[in-house]
């Protein structure tokens, strides 16, 4: 049975992630503002990545987690800036990707208002293997299963894995 | 099991009884909630135009790209394309979003019903001479090392563009371009490590990449000739003249061939802007009808 909460934010807070379902979306910094406006719950949420497929997803659980805790008027807005940043994955968000064998982001480069400096090495990002714990792993590829993640793959226990990539 | 049935409901009907138009980019309008204003002194039918001309850019580029999925030399590297396309296929919704929001649509609308949300209109129903990308992503992919080239090309003209989005008037212009500049110094540096790898690498890479190259250069004579319309914008404070980025551009596509052992051909003469101006090659008309026939076929068809 569900706990009927009376706070729209509560309650916004327990909506998962479609793609990853043991980090909601407070998790992972996607929920930017719960809030009430004359009786409408109005709740903003930021993509990941512009071609983020997840969310209309996102917005249909949301209503939907919303609706069933009593609250009939939703509405939830996108907000675009600032942009999605990984360094807003909670320290919660980081120890559930971990324990689902997903290696979690470092810092994010710093954005100036300059241009972008090239980066032709291998990228200096480094990621512990998060099934053996081991400190010596590879990249095999900057982009993976969804635009969010790299891929790559411990030089100890020789599994491959997936790592949120610093954005 | 019930939630899930009621999440797909949602998803289906989330804008009207009838059901989703069937061949969508999303179940959602990406600009939902998001404040549309026009900047006070703007044209909205230049800033429209302005959109369609940084959208389609990356709707045009993401279909080529596309038409490597299933072909990549390597898994890993299909599903990198395919990333790179994604992310280019989200800049395009938000910008074609953008331009419908300020009632450009060319005739798409003549085309299109009422049900299917602008973005798709403008995707799906506008002809040839109504897009308004340059020559450098409509090309014909060419081999792998042809297409990292390009990427690599088009994705630093676009990064130093987006970069000085940043600071636009538009505050939506400006949202998308700093989202687009974390996305794209990705997809250019990803690039740019394949090309230093199929230059300096093997006698065939080498060959190859070295062709790609050629072929290339000469599609980037129009990048930085501006039209009336981006002049007007840049004066502004909306839009960026693409003559500044040529610098950038220049330095940055010379340090990466150098790096590659690969000769940098001649940078082409400036040529007048066509693209921007709807005059295309018949490539165009090939890759719309891939990415627009069935949905002209069935412009009603809902699921």
């Amino acid at each position: 049975m569900n706990v009927v909460l009376t706070d729209p934010r509560a309650v916004a807070e327990t909506v998962t992630d479609p793609e990853l379902p043991t980090l909601t979306l407070a998790d992972l910094g996607v929920l930017r503002d719960v809030r009430v406006v004359n009786g409408t719950v109005v709740v903003e949420i930021t993509p990941t990545y512009s071609g983020c497929p997840a969310m209309g997803v996102m917005r249909a659980d949301l209503l939907h987690a919303l609706h069933e805790a009593g609250f009939p008027e939703v509405e939830v807005r996108t907000v675009l800036s600032p942009a999605w940043s990984t360094d807003w994955i909670s320290e919660d968000g980081r120890r559930k990707l971990a324990e689902g064998g997903i290696a979690p982001p470092g810092k994010a480069p710093v954005r100036t208002t300059g241009p972008v400096p090239l980066q032709l090495g291998p990228s200096r990002r480094t990621a512990a293997c998060p099934l053996c714990g081991s400190p010596d792993t590879e990249e095999l590829s900057e982009f993976s299963s969804t635009a969010c993640k790299a891929l790559r793959r411990c030089r100890s226990c020789r599994e491959p894995f997936e790592h949120v990539k610093e954005i | 099991m019930a939630h899930e049935e009621t999440v797909y409901d949602a998803l289906t009907n989330a804008h009207d009884d009838a059901g989703h138009w069937a061949f969508g980019t999303g179940f959602d309008e990406p600009l939902a909630g998001v404040d549309t204003t026009v900047p006070d002194g703007v044209d909205p039918a230049a800033l429209g135009e302005y959109c369609l001309m940084l959208g389609d850019d990356a709707l045009v580029l993401a279909q080529r790209l596309t038409q490597w999925v299933t072909a990549a030399p390597e898994l890993e590297e299909e599903v990198a394309i395919a990333n790179v396309a994604l992310d280019l296929l989200g800049q395009a919704r938000l910008l074609l979003a953008r331009a419908g929001s300020v009632g450009v649509l060319g005739r798409s609308r003549d085309r299109a019903t009422a049900s299917i949300p602008d973005e798709d209109a403008l995707a799906y129903f506008r002809d040839p001479d109504e897009f308004r990308h340059t020559a450098l992503v409509e090309a014909p992919n060419g081999d792998f090392a042809q297409t990292m080239i390009r990427l690599l090309a088009a994705s630093t003209v676009r990064l130093a563009v987006f970069a000085r989005l940043r600071g636009s008037r538009d505050p939506v212009l400006a949202a998308i371009a700093a989202k687009g500049v974390n996305e794209l110094a990705y997809h250019r540096d990803h690039a740019a490590r394949w090309v230093l790898r199929l230059g300096d690498g093997t006698p065939e890479s080498h060959r190859r990449a070295q062709a790609g190259a050629d072929a290339v250069w000469p599609l980037l004579a129009e990048t930085f000739a501006a039209t009336d319309l981006e002049l007007r914008l840049t004066e502004a404070g909306i839009a960026v003249d693409p003559s500044e980025v040529r610098d950038e551009v220049v330095g940055v596509l010379t340090e990466v061939l150098e790096r590659a052992t690969l000769r940098v051909p001649a940078w082409p003469a400036d040529a007048p802007p066509r693209g921007r101006l709807g005059e295309h090659g018949p490539e165009l008309a090939e890759l719309l009808g891939t990415l627009q026939g069935l949905a002209r076929q069935h412009p009603a068809a809902t699921w």
